[in-house]
């Protein structure tokens, strides 16, 4: 019986794990697709959005504020991201390694700025009365397992985001530009679509994903100066996994990420499950180096 | 310097102000000089061997981490200094050169247990972070439960600085133990207590009991989380002690508002203990300091009655603590009198022991 609610219960953690990865990795899965640009700051966008929400639950109680954080995590880390974009990343195009560099020192700016606005110990949002409890579920096998209200709110607004995503890139004229300049940047270019305005929006967009990321992970984590260090690692691993620029290859190497680790902890320990992880993404990368969504584009096949 | 340490410096520095003020040690004024170890084991051994080397300070009161007392050790012992480590650790070490008066293994976690078993508890989840303490106290704590005819229901580690505990949760869950042994470091015991609370066990139903969680830590952690859960430690805020009314006063007085733990009044007690030992060898030098400091009869600092012993750590008393909604610990135990500190657990570590 306990052998069952175990397993069940981890099944939904691989779930609600996957669900916290694509959150982080999604705009990183945008920016990287689509310009190459290595953002090593895409952590600190995460901080930024979990220590808004914090803001924003300060100031008008924990049920209102954090819905109020959650728009304002995603238009507060957008902004920034357009004013990084807009004032560093542009300058910086084609040379990827001073990109790196550059985003990197951004990202301990803004983490010692945190450190120095909020403190070194995290802050911490609790979760609004209505996300606080826990459904039980009874009558079956799966008797005396209970699923947190905050994680199932974690799924679901990380389901919502990738469909407003999709959509976006699907079915809106801006979308069809992403896509234009994702498949060919020179040919777009030459056809009078204004590329620039598109980097500015996409990286924008993907930051914004990343801070509502921050403000969802605040629920079950306490927001501190390196929040974010803890999940660059695993968005890089998703977004390399997928295979760079496909939402559908993010979308997979999240859940396949987070049933991989969740099934590994039935058995091992977190950090020997890590281990099994970043083994399983070497061998797999050596059999699909472009991941698991190999998608066409005359910008990666000259890299 | 962590937060943390800031603390301890600020208690030490009290110390030396009130010996300073009331005559200083064999007529000259104690001068502090002070380093930052910058939370970098390479720093600290760095900065321990300029401080012995070109400032020619008498003696060293600090370290933070095991992995910066294991750093300055060499120093210590190379360059024949004296350090008074504040902390408690893991035990397992044992050095001429280094005073111990943080708690050894058999003087915080141990005595836990002691408390746990008399609370009738008979089932055992052991959690911690990665690192050599937990790694250590379970190891020790894994040998004395079994030992004593109890279960260890599981055993679980997260990488330092973890937060996700979905599985740990879920495998607590499963494994109907009666309390939880916490030795999480920091940050992750937010995210842990977070997390059992969504799912419904909060301290109030499922014991737990922290090793690394003092009046800071459960300030910044938020008492609401922690309400309920027990602390073991030689020190708290609350000790109905007139010695450590007095600390807290003059502490209180200095930095208001602020909270005092245990690595603090370790750090305080320090400075009075080398002051005494001292006067007692008439002397700076620092092999006579430290055999004068083993030899000084018990004396009351704030943390109760406690003396160093010829191991050179310190013999002090155990005590539990119940977290209250203020923030404060209620002293709910403590044990039958001073502890006399073994650095080698003879369960654990058969046939070590310490020669100084």
């Amino acid at each position: 019986m306990s052998e069952s609610v175990l397993v069940g219960g981890q099944l939904f953690n691989a779930i609600s794990v996957a669900s916290i990865l694509l959150l982080a990795a999604l705009g990183l899965a945008l920016s990287f697709g689509l310009m190459r640009v290595i953002n090593m700051a895409h952590g600190e966008m995460l901080m930024m959005g979990g220590y808004l929400t914090f803001v924003c639950t300060q100031i008008f109680g924990k049920g209102t504020g954090f819905l109020v954080g959650l728009v304002v995590a995603f238009i507060g880390t957008a902004l920034f991201g357009a004013l990084m974009e807009a004032t560093l990343i542009r300058r910086l195009y084609g040379r990827p390694l001073d990109t790196l560099l550059a985003t990197w020192g951004v990202s301990l700016i803004l983490q010692q700025a945190a450190r120095s606005i909020f403190g070194p110990i995290g802050v911490e949002v609790t979760a609004p009365a209505w996300l606080s409890g826990s459904i039980s579920i009874g009558g079956t096998v799966l008797t005396g397992l209970s699923i947190p209200e905050v994680r199932i709110f974690i799924i679901a607004l990380a389901a919502v985001v990738l469909g407003c995503v999709t959509l976006l890139i699907a079915r809106t004229r801006i979308g069809m530009y992403v896509r234009a300049v994702h498949q060919d940047r020179a040919m777009a270019d030459a056809l009078g679509t204004d590329t620039r305005w598109v980097d500015l929006v996409v990286f924008a967009l993907g930051t914004g994903v990343a801070g509502l990321a921050g403000a969802a992970l605040s629920l079950i984590a306490p927001v501190t100066p390196t929040v974010g260090q803890g999940y660059i690692v695993y968005a890089f691993l998703v977004v390399i996994l997928g295979g760079l620029g496909s939402l559908t290859g993010t979308l997979l190497a999240a859940i396949i990420v987070g049933v991989f680790s969740a099934t590994a902890q039935i058995w091992t320990s977190v950090s020997f499950s890590d281990v099994l992880l970043l083994v399983f993404v070497i061998v797999f990368i050596q059999f699909r180096p472009r991941g698991i969504a190999v998608s066409r584009s005359r910008a990666l096949d000259e890299a | 310097m962590a937060i943390s340490e800031v603390t301890v410096k600020n208690a030490t520095l009290l110390a030396i102000d009130q010996i300073n003020a009331s005559g200083g040690v064999l007529g000259k004024q104690i001068v502090p000089v002070i380093e930052d170890g910058a939370s970098d084991p390479a720093i600290f051994a760095q900065k321990a061997q300029k401080l012995i080397q070109e400032d020619g300070v008498v003696t060293v009161f600090g370290g933070w981490t095991s992995a910066s007392r294991k750093a300055m050790l060499p120093v210590f012992e190379r360059f024949h200094g004296l350090l008074w480590y504040p902390v408690q650790f893991e035990g397992n070490e044992c050095s001429k050169d280094i005073m111990y008066s943080g708690a050894q293994p058999n003087q915080q976690i141990l005595p836990a247990l002691d408390w746990a078993k008399q609370k009738g508890y008979k089932s055992y989840f052991l959690l911690g972070s990665d690192y050599v303490f937990p790694r250590t106290a379970n190891l020790i704590l894994k040998k004395h439960i079994t030992h004593d005819g109890l279960t260890v229901a599981g055993e679980e580690y997260v990488p330092l600085g973890g937060t996700d505990f979905s599985a740990i949760v879920n495998k607590i869950k499963v494994a109907h133990t009666d309390i939880i042994f916490n030795t999480l470091n920091g940050d992750s015991n937010v995210s842990f207590f977070k997390q059992m609370a969504a799912a419904g066990l909060t301290p109030s139903k499922l014991p737990v009991m922290s090793f690394s969680i003092a009046e800071p830590e459960a300030k910044a952690i938020g008492p609401s989380l922690l309400e309920g859960s027990y602390a073991a430690w030689n020190y708290f805020e609350t000790l109905p002690d007139p010695m450590n009314k007095k600390f807290v006063a003059a502490y209180h007085a200095k930095y208001p508002g602020q909270p005092v733990d245990d690595p603090m009044a370790h750090g305080y007690l320090d400075v009075y203990v080398w002051a005494a030992a001292v006067k007692k060898a008439g002397t700076f030098n620092i092999d006579k300091v430290r055999k004068a400091a083993a030899t000084l009869s018990y004396a009351d600092y704030g943390l109760g009655e406690t003396k160093f012993i010829s191991n050179q750590s310190l013999e002090q008393t155990a005590f539990v603590g119940e977290l209250q909604p203020s923030g404060e610990f209620k002293i709910i135990w403590k044990s039958s009198g001073p502890v006399a500190p073994i650095p080698y657990d003879p369960l654990s570590f058969p046939g070590k022991a310490c020669t100084i």
